[in-house]
């Protein structure tokens, strides 16, 4: 198993952390902590040569720190670049720079902290771990002898460095955790784990709000453009058939194509029907419900207290819920009755679908029940299912809904 | 057959010129044919026609424009015949046109019907007269739907009863099933009597009969 960050890799055995590259990715990465660090050490280097009294003083160090704030972004920026040096996982898209979002300063607090505060601690952590081996390692450099602290005795030098020596891969240690320690915090600001999902729930909106904007928009054409086309087309046929007498040659072929123009008609009509109802859009969903159950080979008895519209997705998938459980209701419940209710109710539209059937219906098998569970999700409902074996069968669809 | 006076609304250059075309080749005048609900509603108001023949969607928001227009038409004045095409079976927009007229000169067709030009004519002079006609499609699903109430009608009654609804005569009806008129009254008294509809002076009784239905 390869570690995809500096944190998972310091739980690795210890040759084969010290083989790997994480011990140096950490140094780096602690180290490149300096760089932002430099922008503050700067300023108060120039405070120092200046040496001004109290209130000039106080009054740099403000400024100094607004600088530093306005650089936040940079900062922030050079910070998401570091992480990827210890942490192998990408970082969600950042959201455009915007001064409202409660993420951006966040980011830039984070930022502005680590360079005027945190580097010190990465500093501190890989001096300490790196100074007693190099120092060990360093023993037969050092001035021995008398008046020195290290007697000459060659064996006890040698002994010195060759512990430095084993000691030193074991900073790798410390180093590599410390860095993962602090990419996990940077993460945390940087990624919280509830953006994430925000981000999945928003684009599934979209695509849905995307389909029923294309569903409206072929509705339309197909409406005005192919069915006008072919309703023209017959009356113009059926004209020429008025101009053909009826032992003439052409007027099968005439009568022929007429029937067949009202085929296409038809056939027309109940694909635009199942792409988007024209009745949905004008008169709302309690008449397009009617409309639905008044197709329905079941009987369906309707108890809708609708009064008003309700937005649009919401009516939309509402409507496609009703359409979807009054075709199984049809096709697999073996109902002599069924039953549409809609109300609503603390801010929800409440709808309940309703057999005498067999039950058993299982939305493991099809899709059907399962997509209407998706798309009452994206509108941030919910879907039911009471179906016992032997019945009755119940269906019940929850969408919050924002008079 | 009378020379009707007709206003044409529908927003389709080509179907409006083929409808013109159509209805002068049998011999009714189109003395106005408009694209929109608002130049339906004015021209209506100024030519005074016999007869009015309206789309359903219709700009400016093609949603049901031209249905609302001839509702607002009929308010205005109740014995103005109209007849609504609509390229959908729409049980709604069928029920509140007739429950606008109540009983006399209102017609539902679907588009698909004009093609059968022959008959599409036939409904239209059918509806100038007073009569009402719905499409035998939305019939068709009505009479599929209100199967409880209906079990009590014979197939033949049902039959009979979708002729109404088209607006037929009895004689029509008679020709058209090749039975007598005697057997053709004999089938709508029987249609009456099953579906609790008094009988009284009242002709408009077997319009009465599809209404129920309608608004079931």
């Amino acid at each position: 198993m390869t570690a995809r960050t500096a944190l998972s890799a310091a739980a690795t055995p210890p040759w084969r952390l010290a083989r790997s590259a994480w011990p140096w990715r950490s140094l780096a990465y602690l180290l490149a902590g300096m760089i932002p660090a430099m922008l503050p050490l700067a300023l108060l280097a120039g405070i120092e040569l200046l040496n001004p009294g109290l209130p000039a003083l106080i009054l740099l160090l403000l400024a100094g720190l607004l600088v530093v704030v306005a650089a936040g972004p940079l900062i922030a920026w050079f910070d998401r670049r570091r992480l990827r040096l210890v942490d192998g996982r990408p970082l969600p898209q950042r959201p455009p720079l915007r001064l409202g979002e409660p993420g951006t300063w966040r980011e830039i607090g984070y930022a502005v902290l680590s360079a005027c505060v945190a580097w010190w601690l990465d500093l501190g952590v890989v001096m300490l771990s790196l100074f007693p081996p190099l120092l060990l390692m360093s023993a037969p450099l050092q001035p021995s002898g008398p008046g020195a602290e290290l007697p000459a005795v060659p064996w006890l030098t040698a002994l010195l460095c060759a512990a430095g020596c084993v000691l030193l891969p074991l900073a790798a240690y410390p180093i590599t955790a410390w860095a993962g320690a602090r990419a996990a915090v940077a993460r945390a600001v940087l990624a919280p784990a509830d953006t994430d999902l925000v981000e999945v729930l928003r684009s599934r909106e979209r695509l849905v709000d995307g389909f029923d904007s294309e569903r409206r928009r072929i509705e339309r054409d197909l409406h005005d453009g192919a069915q006008q086309r072919l309703v023209a087309l017959s009356v113009t046929l059926g004209l020429a058939r008025l101009q053909v007498a009826d032992g003439h040659a052409a007027a099968p072929l005439l009568d022929d194509a007429r029937q067949q123009t009202a085929l296409a008609l038809a056939e027309l009509r109940e694909l635009i029907r199942g792409v988007h109802p024209q009745i949905l859009s004008d008169r709302g969903l309690a008449a397009a419900i009617r409309d639905v159950a008044g197709r329905s080979p079941v009987p369906v008895e309707l108890d809708l207290r609708l009064d008003g519209r309700l937005p649009a997705p919401v009516e939309v998938t509402a409507y496609f819920a009703v359409n979807e459980a009054l075709a199984n209701l049809a096709r697999h419940s073996g109902a002599a009755r069924g039953r549409v209710a809609a109300w609503t109710q603390d801010r929800r539209l409440l709808l309940e679908v309703s057999d005498d059937g067999t039950g058993g219906a299982d939305p493991a098998r099809g899709t059907g029940l399962t997509g209407l569970a998706d798309r009452a999700a994206t509108v941030g409902g919910r879907l039911l299912l009471a179906s016992p074996a032997g019945g009755p069968t119940l269906l019940r669809v929850e969408l919050p809904c924002e008079r | 057959m009378r020379t009707l006076r007709v206003v044409l609304a529908e927003d389709s250059v080509l179907l409006r010129e083929g409808l013109t075309s159509l209805l002068r080749h049998f011999g009714h005048e189109v003395v106005a044919a408009v694209g929109d609900a608002d130049a339906l509603r004015e021209r209506v108001s100024t030519l005074d026609p016999d007869v009015v023949v309206t789309d359903v969607r219709m700009p400016p928001g093609f949603s049901d424009e031209g249905l609302r227009a001839a509702l607002e038409l009929r308010a205005a004045r109740p014995r103005l015949p109209i007849l609504v095409l609509s390229q959908y079976v729409e049980q709604t927009y069928a029920t509140e046109l007739i429950d606008a007229g109540r009983a006399a000169g209102t017609g539902y067709l679907l588009k698909d019907r004009v093609g059968e030009v022959g008959e599409f004519v036939d409904a239209l002079g059918r509806v100038a007269d007073g009569h009402t006609v719905i499409d035998p499609e939305v019939v068709r699903q009505l009479l599929d739907r209100r199967r409880d109430p209906l079990h009590r009608l014979t197939p033949r009654e049902r039959e009979v009863l979708g002729l109404v609804a088209e607006g037929r005569s009895n004689a029509a009806i008679a020709r058209r099933l090749v039975v007598t008129e005697a057997a053709v009254a004999k089938h709508i008294a029987g249609i009456l009597a099953k579906l609790d509809l008094p009988p009284d002076a009242d002709d408009h009784r077997r319009v009465l009969a599809v209404l129920t239905y309608l608004r079931a």
